[in-house]
């Protein structure tokens, strides 16, 4: 049977070109990878490599020949053995014209309008621990029960990060767990993010338990093409083969007079990836049961600390597993006149704001997220329908930050409902500089998210 | 492997049936792109099936594997992905390794240990020191083998896995497909030092990675090479850094007009120092194949390639609704 030579696709993009010169001859003998014809693309004139063994039998479009369609035959090749004549009747038989298949690109002709589900944490079951007995602790202790508890019960669970095993943590959230775990759990690393981030995932990827800790989420900067890049899609791009549970965690955000290359809360840039989650707790409760379910999560989990936090002291559930489930808020104070929706340091600054509110005679009705991604677009929803405003609070920038998405979504969900536009209460748009006087006019303050609930309520 | 590599006949007959599968495979790739069947990038691995081929007869079932995006070979051999299954994946079918998607760069099996199939060249290599922690932590007697190629030797992070694959002294064969270009850059153009471009894995010394090099043309030497640093790997004694010098026939991608090189030096590798025409010559001269045996492979090999297109054109696309799955576990 002789085999067709077709006008290869020779780029990306190409759809015709010129085939320039026949470099065989008819006759010709060709081996597999030997150069047949120059064929000018949209990009370059290229070479045009032989895929199999044969002779070449005979040329269908001469040299020169200008927009020659992709797939058009242009010539046939003979295998050994075979003999000339059989080329007419191949060539009669109608395949001369041969139809490019090329052309278009698979579009959809049904628009797909459903939103992922990856976004919506409607749904899902909340916890409650109201009526259960409660003890003092803060941030700290609570996040290093989290992982204490979850380690005992699962050996292939591991801490590795800067100064985690030896110096006992520079934030102290790992100290005393070298002794109860050993170096071979909690695994000192040197300065080498890019290097142990990509360790902690190919772990992950084959049956390990990582939990990263970042000195400081800036430092993430370093590995983040491993976070986006194989994290958070290998597991699609496996077709769901591979799975990545691996937690990240570290202090994210400003407020302690680092100056900009340490102060920058990271939460609307990770939460932009699909395949990440990405948790901000405020309080030791959040702390502690999103930890916990965090490192029983089977994706990859940004879990964004607050340093300024790490030392408040909550009172929180004193329960045999304290477990928060993801993609659940939480409202934190219940009101009627303005929904203010914040997160980690901005919770404190809303909650501070709700009191000042209430002393002018509005009710805020306060919601922690909790989790960002996947956002508990129910919570939010129903909370402006029920108060007809919403506030946003963020520590990050405004421009394509969390309280973007969350004035996106009241328009997508509660348009009717809204009887103000949505304000957004962010950082200033600046790096974050260093003097006191200046890092306290870019971050957060309460009189920003009382004038803001003020306006909404046209007060 | 002191004395050498002794082969049986059935040896070389696998041996033979993995470089020629290889081969016609991605020959079959080439024609497929150019009939616009496979879409987007396509890098193909003609020249250099001596490496993979010579790495896959000496694995061990628990041992993982990882490489770079030019993975076709990596992922039938190691990842003993049935053909038909990756090329449906080649051509964004539902029926393929990923369902469709994650194409040509990104073949994966877990079951048999293979990890990719990784498209940011040089971040396959701490993610195959985090395989080798798993090998070290489980104590399952495994290795991880993780590839890369000349261009992905400059990046820093190789030089980070080294260092922490060495400080941990994890069970890792660092190997270096060399094959002379970073895309469309040679050597001399890459390393700053001719000292160093000459002998490239001695750059991992420095961390305490012992390192070698072989002639990655020669399936023999391939495997003599990766027997000894396999060997020094599974004793424990650390990681390795093995160089493999081999050659891409084809382009780097499918779009490569290849104005870099001459084609007198394409064609001394294709007709002078060809991995499969080298073998035939070593197993005629060993007396464990003839000609006829070579003919017998090439025909069933080629059985298997048409198969595989008529499997891959005919399969169905994705389903839409596999849009949204597979995004979170």
């Amino acid at each position: 049977m002789p085999i067709k030579i077709l006008m290869p696709a020779l780029s990306p993009t190409m759809t015709e070109g010129k085939l320039s010169r026949w470099v065989k001859k008819e006759g010709e003998a060709i081996r597999s990878g030997d150069i047949i014809a120059e064929i000018e693309t949209d990009k370059a004139t290229m070479e045009y490599e032989a895929t199999d063994d044969g002779v070449l039998g005979k040329i269908l479009i001469p040299d020169g020949t200008e927009n020659v369609s992709v797939n058009t035959l242009i010539g046939v090749m003979l295998e050994e053995g075979e003999d000339k004549s059989s080329i007419d009747s191949f060539v009669a038989g109608g395949n001369v014209a041969t139809v490019p298949v090329v052309a278009e690109a698979t579009t959809s002709t049904q628009a797909v309008v459903e939103t992922s589900n990856s976004m919506q944490g409607s749904g899902i079951a909340d916890v409650s621990y109201a009526g259960s007995p409660t003890k003092s602790i803060t941030v700290r202790e609570a996040l290093r029960e989290a992982m204490t508890e979850e380690m005992l019960k699962d050996e292939t669970i591991y801490v590795l990060g800067e100064e985690v095993g030896h110096y006992q943590g520079a934030y102290k959230i790992t100290q005393g767990m070298l002794d109860k775990f050993g170096p071979e759990r909690i695994m000192d690393t040197p300065i080498t993010e890019y290097g142990f981030t990509g360790m902690a995932i190919g772990s992950a990827l084959s049956g390990l338990r990582p939990i990263v800790e970042y000195m400081n989420f800036s430092f993430s900067l370093q590995a983040i093409d491993d976070i986006i890049n194989t994290a958070a899609k290998t597991h699609y791009m496996s077709g769901g083969d591979l799975t990545c549970p691996i937690v990240f965690r570290g202090l994210n955000g400003s407020g302690t007079k680092v100056a900009a290359q340490h102060s920058h809360d990271f939460s609307s840039l990770y939460a932009n990836i699909p395949g990440l989650i990405v948790i901000a707790p405020y309080s030791a409760e959040d702390a502690k049961g999103l930890l916990k379910s965090a490192i029983r999560d089977n994706n990859a989990v940004i879990f964004l600390e607050n340093e300024p936090l790490y030392g408040k002291t909550f009172e929180m559930p004193d329960v045999e597993d304290l477990i928060i489930p993801i993609g659940k808020a939480k409202i934190e104070r219940s009101g009627t006149d303005v929904t203010i929706v914040s997160y980690s340091m901005g919770m404190q600054v809303s909650l501070d704001a709700a009191k000042e509110l209430e002393a002018m005679g509005i009710s805020a009705e306060v919601i922690n997220l909790r989790t960002i991604r996947p956002l508990d677009i129910e919570t939010i929803v129903n909370s402006v329908k029920k108060t007809n405003r919403l506030v946003s609070v963020e520590e990050g920038w405004e421009f394509g930050g969390i309280g973007s998405q969350l004035s996106a979504i009241a328009m997508d969900y509660a348009f009717d409902y809204l009887d103000a536009p949505v304000v957004r209460v962010t950082g200033k748009d600046v790096p974050v500089p260093y003097a006191s006087n200046l890092e306290k006019l870019a971050l957060l303050s309460v009189a920003d998210v009382v004038s803001a609930a003020k306006k909404v309520c046209y007060k | 492997m002191a004395g050498g590599i002794k082969l049986t006949i059935e040896d070389a007959k696998k041996i033979y049936k993995d470089m020629v599968l290889v081969r016609k495979f991605e020959e079959k790739c080439a024609s497929l792109y150019s009939q616009g069947h496979i879409l987007g990038f396509l890098h193909l691995y003609i020249g250099q099936e001596a490496v993979a081929t010579g790495f896959n007869f000496l694995k061990n079932p628990q041992d993982t594997h990882i490489t770079a995006y030019r993975c076709h070979a990596h992922a039938l051999l190691q990842g003993e992905i049935e053909p038909k299954i990756a090329m449906a994946e080649l051509l964004g079918k539902g029926t393929g390794s990923s369902k469709g998607k994650g194409g040509s760069m990104h073949i994966f099996s877990k079951e048999k240990g293979f990890f990719g199939g990784h498209g940011i060249v040089g971040a396959q290599i701490p993610i195959g020191t985090g395989l080798a922690l798993t090998h070290k932590r489980k104590a399952d007697g495994g290795i991880n083998v993780a590839y890369m190629g000349d261009g992905a030797f400059p990046q820093g992070q190789v030089y980070e896995a080294f260092n922490l694959a060495s400080l941990y002294n994890l069970p890792i064969l660092f190997v270096l497909e060399n094959n002379q270009y970073s895309m469309g850059t040679p050597l001399d153009r890459t390393y700053a030092n001719k000292k160093l471009y000459d002998n490239l894995p001695s750059r991992s010394i420095p961390f305490g990675v012992q390192s070698a090099t072989v002639d990655g043309m020669d399936v023999i030497k391939v495997m003599e090479g990766a027997a000894e640093a396999m060997k020094y790997v599974r004793d424990g004694k650390g990681p390795f850094m093995l160089e493999v010098k081999t050659y891409r026939y084809r382009g780097h991608s499918m779009s490569d007009p290849q104005k870099y090189r001459s084609k007198e030096e394409v064609d001394h590798f294709r007709n002078e120092d060809d991995p499969i025409l080298n073998f035939e010559k070593y197993a005629t001269d060993k007396k464990l194949l003839t000609a006829e045996d070579f003919k017998a492979i090439q025909a069933e090999v080629k059985k298997i390639v048409a198969e595989c297109e008529e499997f891959a054109i005919n399969s169905p696309e994705p389903a839409e609704s596999e849009l949204y799955t597979d995004i979170l576990a």
